[in-house]
């Protein structure tokens, strides 16, 4: 069994390695990418579960890293915005005016970039679908619609 | 930031959870099951609870499987929403947790934790009061099957330790003519104005809503099945025979507001069963 009551040295995978670092039962995954590790990336907004800006990949699926503890993220692997390391849907966001503020960027890119790994074939709905997910207060959202696509048609 | 410190445990069985859990409780500190944590960890953060240890029940294998066995599909209570959908084992249960919250959530929120949480919806246990369900728990150490209803009434009761194990649906259900409907007031991501589910047997159809009462409820099947009346004087009938659950005005819409919405809901119910 997997127990530690507190702050602890603990082995994560982030980003494909693995790091050593100090936590405390409490801290959430959003801290720890942050406080401790300097991925600051993952960007902290609602910290409620309701705006996206926090997403990182847990396993290749997306996750609110601010509805997730640290010490529930050892023994799988995290992927945060620094690791994607100029994915095509990046180059897409660029092309297609993904972004203006690029606040909430980060948090999209993660899920749009599970989206192609997992459902490479998704159609409007299942776009739509994973995409509500997450609050963008600049673009009308039509563009970052386009980015996706662009990537599932394989046109980037 | 979660300004207390706790504890964190994530056993690998069964009895390394119960163990655990006695363990801390005996020392007078609090210790309370996790599933998701989407509630723990929103609520921790705002003050709304305190504890001094969670335990993680995801490694657990009887709570993370998914399968079906003999006559029974069997839900680990610590299945992600998410899983249920993509499984596409249950279509009414898999359509009815994939409007919980947003999809990326779906992906941490559990089957057990959306059941066991505070918050009045719990829209994942409509499908199951319209089942037979059962729901395997442990408790005084043992494990035992009991029907959904023995501790779900809309809010669930378990003592302090019990845990919530599994979800045992007949196959028989599975597959039967359903429909869910999910009503917000403005965006698709929302608390509901109104959720139901309802399937057709054949003895009949049964439904269950939530978002208009405190806790969610079944609608009386004897009204709804009541063939020899036309459907509209039926919907009628079942509005008024709910007055009593239906709790006044939320900030999210009024009573009347939510009985119309109602309305139309069973309405387009009828409509879809027809020849179903
Ligand atoms: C942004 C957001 C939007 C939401 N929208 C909706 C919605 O539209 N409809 C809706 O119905 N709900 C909604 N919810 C509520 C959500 O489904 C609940 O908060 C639910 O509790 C989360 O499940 P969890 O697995 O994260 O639970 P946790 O946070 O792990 O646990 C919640 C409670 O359940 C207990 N528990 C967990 N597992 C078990 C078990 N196996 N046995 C016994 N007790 C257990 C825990 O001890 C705790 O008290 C929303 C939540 C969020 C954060
Ligand atoms: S900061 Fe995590 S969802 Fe808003
Ligand atoms: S680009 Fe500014 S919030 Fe989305």
């Amino acid at each position: 069994m997997l127990a530690f009551s507190e702050k602890s040295i603990v082995k994560l995978n982030v980003n494909g390695e693995n790091v050593t670092v100090m936590i405390n039962p409490s801290y959430t995954l959003l801290h720890v990418l942050r406080e401790e590790l300097g991925l600051t990336g993952t960007k902290p907004g609602c910290e409620n579960g309701d705006c996206g800006a926090c997403t990182v990949l847990v396993d290749g699926w997306p996750i609110k890293s601010c509805l997730m503890l640290a010490a529930e993220a050892i023994g799988h692997q995290i992927v945060t915005v620094e690791g994607l390391k100029n994915a095509p849907i990046q180059k897409s966001f660029v092309e297609n005016w993904g972004f203006q503020c690029g606040y909430c960027t980060s948090g999209f890119l993660m899920v749009c970039h599970a989206l192609k790994n997992i459902h490479p074939d998704a159609n409007d709905f299942v776009i739509e679908q994973w995409l509500q997910s997450n609050l963008c207060r600049c673009t009308g959202y039509g563009e970052i619609k386009n980015a996706v696509k662009a990537v599932l048609e394989n046109r980037i | 930031m979660i300004a207390f410190d706790f504890a964190y445990f994530r056993p690998n069985t069964l009895k390394e959870a119960t163990e655990i859990y006695k363990q801390i409780a005996l020392t007078g500190k609090t210790p309370v099951y996790y599933g998701g944590g989407t509630e723990i960890i929103s609520m921790a953060r705002t003050g709304s609870v305190k504890f001094d240890a969670v335990i993680d029940i995801k490694s657990i294998p009887e709570c993370t499987t998914l399968c079906v066995e003999s006559d029974r599909l069997i839900i680990g209570s610590a299945v992600t929403l998410t899983k249920i959908a993509e499984s596409g084992c249950f279509p009414l249960l898999g359509e009815t947790v994939s409007r919980i919250a947003d999809h990326t959530i779906q992906g941490k929120i559990t089957i057990g934790g959306n059941i066991a949480g505070t918050i009045i919806y719990r829209e994942a246990a409509l499908p199951l009061m319209i089942t037979n369900s059962k729901v395997k728990i442990i408790r005084k150490n043992r494990l035992h099957d009991v029907p959904f209803f023995d501790v779900f009434d809309g809010d669930l009761h378990l003592q302090k330790g019990e845990l919530i194990v599994q979800f045992l649906i007949d196959k028989n259900y599975l597959n039967l003519p359903y429909c869910h409907v999910k009503k917000t007031k403005l965006d698709k991501i929302d608390y509901p104005l109104l959720s139901m589910a309802a399937i057709k047997t054949n003895n009949g159809i049964s439904a269950a809503v939530s978002g208009l009462g405190d806790k969610p409820f079944l609608l009386p099947g004897k009204i709804l099945n009541e063939t020899d009346i036309p459907e509209t004087i039926r919907v009628d009938k079942t509005i008024a025979a709910i007055q009593n659950n239906i709790i006044s005005d939320l900030i999210i819409a009024s009573k009347e507001y939510r009985v119309f919405v109602l309305k139309n809901v069973l309405t387009q119910m009828f409509h879809n069963f027809k020849g179903a």
